[in-house]
C-alpha cells in the first residue's frame, strides 16, 4: 500500500547473522533521520546466538509513519537464505538488489526489477571482506536516493572510534558500491523523497525509550534479570542510571528483582524492574504484596510469543490476562500499554506518576516488535514532564500508615522519619499495619485499596478517538491496543480514502478500563472489531466482561505484527 | 522529603534500654519457644549499640520466626515466604544509611528462599541475617525442613525422614559471607554478643541461632541444643576460612555444634562499590539529562 506514495519506501535487508545486516539497517535509518525523514524500523533475528537468517527493514517517508508497513518495496539480499525467505514477497514492481556472483542464482519473477551487485567479490578485491555490507549500502544509496551525505556522516561517526583506517576502508567500499550501481540502468520507480526540513529529533528503540522515560520520571533504583526481548531496557538503564546517581542491580531471578524493587520503594525511592512474560509470571506473588502493602512500583513487560518459553524473539500481545489478573487473592494493579517509541518515553513517566500517586504496582506493556523498532521522535524536553511524588506524612498527630481516607490514599513515610515507623506487610492489617482478620476490617481495607483506583482514569489523557469529521455513525469501529494501534491508524486512512465509514479507538490505560469512554465510542459505531496479536482475543474478552460492548475478535499469532493490508482486507470482508 | 533524615545512622547513637525497643504487640509464639531468646538477644544488642529505631529496618519473610519484626520498635517489612533477602537488599542499597536486620526461619531461608542466599553473601550486602533455626516448619504445624535431622518424624515424614539435612553455616562460609557465627538461642549472652558484632560488621553478617520448637520438634529440645553446643576453642583463627570449615567439620564428626564467631573477613560492601561506580562516572541527581538524550541524536 505504501506504493501509492513514492515518498514512502520500505527497504528490507536480509542475510546471515553477523554479516552486517543490522549495521546497514542502522546506518540507513540514522542517515534518513539525520536528513529529516521519518523512520520506522522492524527487525527479526534468530533466538540462537550465532548464524541464522537476520532481517532488518527500514521504512522511511516524508510523512509521519505509524507502523512497519505491509511488505517491502526493495529487497537487499546478502545471501541465498535472504533471497529464498523473501522469494514469495517479490511482487511485480518490487526491486531486488542481490549479491552476484554469490551463493545463489535468483530466479527473478516477472515484473521484478533486479540489480545484481558483486558485493562479496568487490569487498574481497578491496582486501576488506567485512565491508561487503558497505558495498551493498553504497549501491542502495544510488538506486533509491538514500541521503548520501548523511550516510557518510553517520558512518564516519560510528567507525571513528576504530581509527582512521577503518573509516577510510568503509567509505571506500561505500563509494565502490555507488559506482557499481551507477553503471546499472534504473528501471523501478522507488526513490526516497526529499526531506521537508531537518527536525530536532532523536532516534531510539522502544526498549531504550522506556529506559529514557524512567530516567525522566526520576528513577532511583532499578533491578532486573536478563530476558529476551526486555534485556535492552536494563542495558540502557545500566549505562545511564549511574550518571544520575541511581542504583542498578542485576538480580538472581525475577522474584528477586521485583522484591528488591519493593524494598527500595519502601525505602522511599522510585523503583522499577523490566521483564518479559515468563518473568512477569514469577513476579505475580510480589505484585500482590505491593498492592497489599501499598507500595509504588513500576514493572515493564516487553511481551514475547508464548505460552511457556514459546517464541522468545517473536512478537505477540499475549500477557494482558496475566498483567490484569495474574496473581492470587483479588489484587488490583494499573496496566498501561504503549503504541510506539513516543509512548515508551511518555507513558513510562505516566507509569511512575500513577504508581507514586496511587501507591500500587503499575505494569507497562510493550511488545517484541516495538522493543527493537527504532523510530524518530521529537527531541524530548525533560523539564516539560509533570512529575508526581508520593504523598508523604506532614508529621502532625499520630501516624497511621493505612489510615482510611476518603480517596483511599494514605500518606507514606520514608525510613528515618521521626514518628513515622510502620510495618509494610502482606498480612491483612488495620490502619496501624497490625494484623487484623475481622470481616469488617478486611472489607474496609479491600474497599480502600480498590477505591484508589477509581480515579486513575482522570489522571490520564482521554482515549484517542480516530474518526473522520462529520461522518456520524461509523459502519465499523476498530478498537486496538499496543503497537497494533499504529497499524489500524494507517488502515483507516486507506479505508476512508475509499469511502468506508470507519473509526478507531486507541486505549492506553487497560486496567482499570475506562468503561464510560468505551461505551461512548461503542455508541458511535454499528459494529466493532478488535484486532490483537494473541490466540484467545484477550482484550476482546476483557471488554466484553467490563462493558456492554460485544466487539468481534480478529486475532493472529504467527509471531509477526499485523500489517495495514490485513486490517483493510478484514474490514472489507466484514462490511461487504 | 519532609523527613529529618540522618546521613550517617552508624554514627547516630541513641540511649535506650532493651525494653524501649520492644513493642506491645501481643505474644505470638508458644510457651518455651526458643524464639523468645532470639528476640531478647536482639533487643539487648540494639540497646548496647544505641541503634536509632527510626533508622532501623527489620525485614522478614513468612514463618513463626518471621513474626519477630512485630515486636521490634522500628521500620519493618513482613514480606513473602523466602523473599526477605532480596527485599532487604532493595532497602539497604536504596538507603545505605539504614541498619537492616533480617530474621527468619530455616525453611524460609534455606528451602523456599535458598536461591537468594548465595547472592546476599557473595554481593556482601551490608546487613545482618539472623537465622532462627529450629529444624522444623512450625507455622504449618510440624513438617520437615531442610535442616531437620533425618531420623525426625514429622507430619510429612510419618515413617521417619529420608533426606540429609543441610548445614547453613557451611553454605554461608562457601557462599562468601564475611561474618559467620552460631549460638544456641537460649544462650542470650553469646547470642546478643554475636548479633551485636554482626551488626557492627561492615558487610553481610550471618548468625545462626539454634532455637528449640517445643510444639513440633521433640528431638531438638532446648536441653539437646544446649548439650550439643560447644564454643570454638579460644585459639580459633576466625580470619582463616579453612580453619572455620575444619572447625565445623570436626565438631560435626564429634556430634557437636560449634558456636561463637567462626569466620570474619573484610571486603567492600555492594553499596560501597556502587557508590564508587557512581563517583567514577561523575554521577549525581543534577547530571543533565540532555547529555544522555543527545546520545540518541542521529
Amino acid at each position: 500500500m505504501q506504493g501509492t506514495s513514492k515518498n514512502d519506501l520500505i527497504i528490507r535487508i536480509g542475510g546471515e547473522g553477523g554479516e552486517g545486516v543490522i549495521s546497514v539497517g542502522d546506518f540507513i535509518t540514522q542517515a534518513c533521520a539525520h536528513a529529516g525523514l521519518n523512520v520506522y524500523t522492524f527487525k527479526t533475528f534468530p533466538a540462537e546466538i550465532k548464524g541464522g537468517y537476520a532481517m532488518y527493514q527500514v521504512r522511511t517517508s516524508t510523512e509521519q509513519l505509524y507502523n512497519q508497513g505491509d511488505t517491502f518495496d526493495v529487497l537487499c539480499a546478502f545471501n541465498g537464505d535472504a533471497y529464498h525467505n523473501n522469494r514469495d514477497f517479490l511482487k511485480p514492481g518490487t526491486a531486488i538488489v542481490y549479491d552476484s556472483p554469490g551463493d545463489f542464482t535468483p530466479d527473478i519473477p516477472e515484473g521484478v526489477h533486479a540489480y545484481p551487485i558483486p558485493m562479496t567479490e568487490t569487498a574481497k578485491d578491496m582486501r576488506n571482506p567485512r565491508a561487503k555490507n558497505m558495498v551493498a549500502m553504497g549501491a542502495l544509496s544510488v538506486l533509491f536516493n538514500i541521503p548520501v551525505e548523511s550516510l557518510r556522516k553517520v558512518l564516519t561517526a560510528k567507525f571513528s572510534r576504530k581509527g582512521e583506517e577503518v573509516v577510510k576502508g568503509n567509505l571506500e567500499a561505500l563509494e565502490r558500491g555507488r559506482e557499481l550501481a551507477a553503471a546499472l540502468k534504473k528501471t523501478d520507480p522507488w526513490t526516497i523523497g526529499a526531506p521537508k526540513s531537518a527536525q530536532d529529533v532523536i532516534v531510539m528503540s522502544g526498549n531504550n525509550a522506556i529506559g529514557l522515560g524512567a530516567l525522566i520520571a526520576g528513577l532511583d533504583f532499578f533491578s532486573a534479570y536478563p530476558i529476551t526481548p526486555a534485556t535492552e531496557v536494563a542495558i540502557y538503564v545500566a549505562k545511564h542510571l549511574p550518571k544520575r546517581g541511581g542504583t542498578l542491580i542485576q538480580a538472581e531471578d525475577e522474584i528477586a528483582s521485583i522484591s528488591q524493587v519493593v524494598g527500595a520503594s519502601y525505602a522511599g525511592k522510585k523503583a522499577m524492574t523490566s521483564t518479559s512474560g515468563p518473568g512477569l509470571a514469577l513476579m505475580s506473588e510480589m505484585l500482590g504484596m505491593a498492592f497489599m502493602a501499598e507500595l509504588p512500583i513500576v514493572v515493564v513487560d516487553v511481551q514475547r510469543g508464548g505460552p511457556s518459553t514459546g517464541l522468545p524473539t517473536k512478537h505477540e500481545q499475549s500477557d494482558l490476562f496475566l498483567a490484569i489478573h495474574g496473581g492470587h487473592g483479588d489484587a488490583g494493579r494499573i496496566v498501561l500499554s504503549v503504541e510506539n517509541v513516543q509512548d515508551c518515553i511518555d507513558l513510562t513517566v505516566v507509569a511512575f506518576n500513577l504508581a507514586e500517586k496511587y501507591q500500587c504496582p503499575v505494569i507497562l506493556l510493550s511488545d517484541g516488535s516495538l522493543a527493537f523498532s527504532t523510530q524518530n521522535v521529537p527531541y524530548p524536553d525533560p523539564g516539560s514532564y509533570k512529575l508526581v511524588e508520593r504523598e508523604r506524612w506532614n508529621g502532625e498527630g499520630e501516624y497511621q500508615r493505612y489510615l482510611l481516607t476518603k480517596s483511599g490514599i494514605s500518606p507514606m513515610t520514608d525510613p528515618g522519619t521521626i514518628g513515622g515507623a510502620h510495618i509494610a506487610t502482606g498480612l491483612e492489617h488495620n490502619e496501624d499495619g497490625l494484623p487484623s482478620y475481622t470481616s469488617v476490617n478486611h472489607e474496609a481495607m479491600q474497599d480502600k485499596r480498590f477505591r484508589k483506583l477509581k480515579n486513575v482514569v482522570n489522571d490520564i489523557a482521554p482515549v484517542e478517538v480516530d474518526a473522520a469529521q462529520g461522518v456520524g455513525t461509523a459502519d465499523l469501529g476498530l478498537i486496538a491496543w499496543g503497537s497494533t494501534i499504529g497499524v489500524v491508524r494507517e488502515a483507516l486512512q486507506h479505508l476512508r480514502a475509499e469511502g468506508y465509514k470507519v473509526s478507531g479507538f486507541y486505549p492506553k490505560l487497560l486496567n482499570p478500563l475506562p468503561v464510560q469512554q468505551f461505551e461512548d465510542f461503542g455508541a458511535t459505531c454499528k459494529r466493532l472489531l478488535l484486532p490483537e496479536v494473541n490466540f484467545q482475543g484477550q482484550l476482546a474478552h476483557f471488554v466484553r466482561a467490563e462493558t456492554s460492548l460485544r466487539p468481534e475478535s480478529y486475532t493472529i499469532c504467527g509471531g509477526m505484527p499485523f500489517t495495514p493490508e490485513m486490517i483493510v482486507k478484514k474490514v472489507k470482508e466484514i462490511l461487504a | 522529603m519532609n523527613a529529618i533524615l540522618h546521613p550517617q545512622m552508624h554514627l547516630h547513637k541513641v540511649e535506650l534500654k532493651p525494653k524501649d525497643y520492644k513493642t506491645d504487640a501481643p505474644s505470638f509464639w508458644c510457651a518455651g519457644c526458643g524464639h523468645y531468646g532470639v528476640l531478647t538477644g536482639l533487643l539487648r544488642s540494639l540497646a548496647e549499640l544505641g541503634v536509632d529505631p527510626n533508622f532501623l529496618v527489620s525485614v522478614s519473610g513468612i514463618g513463626c520466626s518471621s513474626r519477630l519484626p512485630y515486636f521490634v520498635n522500628s521500620y519493618k517489612m513482613h514480606t513473602l515466604h523466602g523473599r526477605a533477602g532480596p527485599v532487604a537488599t532493595g532497602v539497604q542499597l536504596a538507603r545505605p544509611d539504614l541498619s537492616v536486620v533480617i530474621t527468619g526461619g530455616d525453611g524460609d531461608g534455606f528451602s523456599i528462599g535458598g536461591g537468594h542466599m548465595p547472592h546476599l553473601a557473595r554481593k556482601n550486602i551490608n546487613m545482618i541475617y539472623i537465622l532462627m533455626d529450629n529444624h522444623v516448619y512450625g507455622l504449618t504445624k510440624g513438617q520437615c525442613s531442610p535442616t531437620s535431622r533425618t531420623e525426625m518424624q514429622t507430619t510429612t515424614t510419618p515413617y521417619g525422614g529420608v533426606e540429609e539435612p543441610l548445614d547453613p553455616i557451611m553454605y554461608m562460609l562457601t557462599y562468601g559471607a564475611t561474618y559467620v557465627a552460631q549460638a544456641f538461642a537460649g544462650n542470650v549472652k553469646l547470642a546478643s554478643q554475636l548479633i551485636k558484632e554482626g551488626m557492627e560488621h561492615q558487610g553481610f553478617a550471618f548468625v545462626n541461632l539454634l532455637s528449640q520448637c517445643p510444639s513440633f520438634n521433640n528431638i531438638d529440645t532446648a536441653q539437646a541444643f544446649k548439650d550439643a553446643c560447644e564454643e570454638v576453642p579460644a585459639g580459633h583463627d576466625a580470619s582463616d576460612l579453612s580453619a572455620a570449615m575444619n572447625a565445623v567439620n570436626a565438631a560435626k564428626q564429634a556430634g557437636r555444634i560449634p558456636t561463637g564467631l567462626l569466620y570474619k573477613t573484610e571486603r567492600p560492601t555492594l553499596d560501597q562499590r556502587m557508590a564508587k561506580l557512581v563517583e567514577g562516572v561523575g554521577g549525581s541527581k543534577n547530571y543533565d539529562l540532555r547529555k544522555i538524550i543527545d546520545l540518541a541524536r542521529p
